[in-house]
């Protein structure tokens, strides 16, 4: 199906929330939930949840392959242009004929999701936060917090830290360490440069930077060896998304642990439990869906590839669905 | 207020976690532990825990001193556990592709400018610049992680490493 035209924002319901409509579909919310409609059928799900997942869609620019809000609701990223589905992943939708999707170019989606974060955030709550550091999602519509529905993800061009790019973290920039990781060593290495070689040599504390995150379940780009991306993130509590990989993944647990539940990516039946305890390195293979779980805020490696190339291999069904066989 | 504990791991202590199946292959998530990894390695020994595509994260046990590479594009090295010195060279002529993959070694000591050097402890990361020379010394056993692509002298051995069961 192809797009049809947005409305950003009718008139306030008596919540004070505006309804949204993208192609088919119609979003709309009150003091606890959002309530989506398709010409097929019709979903609702908890505000909080549904907000925290749209925010990592709109910041990650849709990511990479899916990302489902939850069972029903969710995202295909075709690079460029992206689908917006209702039990497209889900066996029994499909089965009864109720599933829908629709195509929408990249920045039309992104401009209505926007808009979307913009109306319903309420000013207390921070979709990015860990539940115990922000206010509440639920309630009358209460102002907006537009500070945090329009970060900017941290994508270095290089490495973080060295002239030119994404910058160091500090109290004084406004990253005060976070109440997990008050324990964490912040001293910096020892950097000697010769004159002339400022931008080469270089070092930082990746763990110190880590610690002074604001966010949580976001990766960010901290070094680019090609297009072989690090992507940290800090966890704390659940990834509000079930990412469904259309490439393979890789994660390195730097400290802590996070238990992922493991789902085919078509049909959501469960495959395995992945627990990832400091020193544990694994791969997401193309063909799963997967939550994390973490129960104390942990630091995470995420290493994604981003070869131009991966997209039309993927859409010739040409990338491989595991890294390596032996 | 929870006063909380942050774990990490290293050579003298990791607690592994693992694949716990239901119906899949646990094979499919080449799932290992990089200080298990490093603790059975060679020195210096450039050990493939997570490979995709060309691209490779390699877990280096840092124990003496390294022989001298070269990278034709940059590496990033993170210090995991111990302590490692890296010592960087700006080679006096170019010793490699710039359109090649992974850093080779050199054999002795290259002619060029010193650049300097970073002393890196763990949780720091150190740029490894294209083009350039570096050398890794660690006075006791310490572990690297390196974000390069995969080269001559990358080691696969992914049944030895990985959980299969």
């Amino acid at each position: 199906m192809t797009t049809s035209p947005i409305q950003l924002g009718d008139v306030p319901n008596e919540h004070g929330y505006r309804p949204f409509t993208l192609g088919g579909f119609r979003f709309e919310r009150d003091e606890h939930f959002v309530h989506v409609q398709w010409p097929t059928g019709r979903h609702v799900t908890a505000a909080e949840p549904f907000l925290k997942a749209m925010m990592r869609d709109v910041a990650w620019n849709f990511f990479y392959g899916t990302v489902n809000f939850d069972s029903v609701i969710g995202t295909l990223n075709h690079y460029g242009n992206v689908d917006l589905f209702a039990g497209r992943f889900n066996e029994e939708y499909r089965k009864a004929e109720l599933d829908h999707s629709e195509n929408f170019p990249h920045d039309e989606i992104k401009e209505t999701f926007q808009a979307i974060l913009n109306d319903w955030v309420n000013e207390d709550f921070d979709p990015f936060a860990a539940p115990m550091e922000t206010g509440s999602a639920y309630g009358e519509k209460s102002g907006n917090n537009s500070r945090a529905v329009t970060r900017t993800r941290v994508a270095a061009k290089r490495m973080v830290g060295l002239p030119d790019d994404e910058p160091l973290r500090s109290d004084e920039s406004g990253y005060p360490v976070n109440r997990a990781f008050l324990d964490v060593d912040l001293d910096e290495p020892v950097v000697e440069v010769v004159k002339g070689y400022e931008n080469e040599v270089s070092a930082f504390n990746f763990f110190g930077y880590l610690s002074r995150s604001d966010v949580t379940w976001n990766p960010s780009v901290v070094s680019v060896c090609r297009d072989s991306l690090m992507c940290p993130t800090t966890e704390e509590f659940i990834l509000p998304i079930i990412h469904g990989n259309d490439r393979v993944e890789w994660f390195l647990q730097l400290s802590d642990e996070i238990i992922w539940e493991v789902e085919d990516r078509e049909s959501g039946k469960p495959r395995a439990k992945v627990v990832m305890k400091a020193g544990d390195c694994a791969a997401m293979p193309a063909d799963i869906r997967h939550q994390g779980y973490s129960p104390k805020r942990s630091m995470l490696l995420v290493w994604e590839n981003n070869s131009p190339d991966l997209p039309g291999m993927i859409a010739r069904g040409e990338a491989p669905t595991v890294p390596v066989t032996f | 207020m929870t006063k909380y504990k942050t774990i990490f791991a290293g050579l003298d202590g990791y607690e592994k976690g693992g694949v716990e199946v239901i119906n899949d292959d646990p094979k499919n998530y080449v799932f290992s532990n990089i200080f298990e990894v490093a603790s059975k390695a060679k020195p210096w020994e450039k050990v493939a825990v997570a490979k995709n595509q060309e691209y490779v994260l390699e877990v280096i046990r840092a124990e003496g001193t390294s022989s001298w590479r070269v990278t034709p594009h940059d590496e990033f090295a993170m210090v995991v556990d111990g302590e490692v010195v890296i010592d960087l060279l700006d080679p006096e002529h170019p010793l490699v592709d710039p359109s090649a993959s992974g850093s080779i070694a050199l054999s002795g000591e290259p002619k060029g400018t010193v650049m300097g050097k970073v002393i890196a402890r763990r949780g720091h990361l150190a740029l490894l610049p294209a083009g350039r020379c570096y050398r890794m010394r660690a006075e006791k056993p310490s572990v690297v992680l390196l974000q390069t692509v995969s080269g001559p002298d990358t080691v696969e051995r992914w049944s030895e490493i990985c959980q299969k069961y």
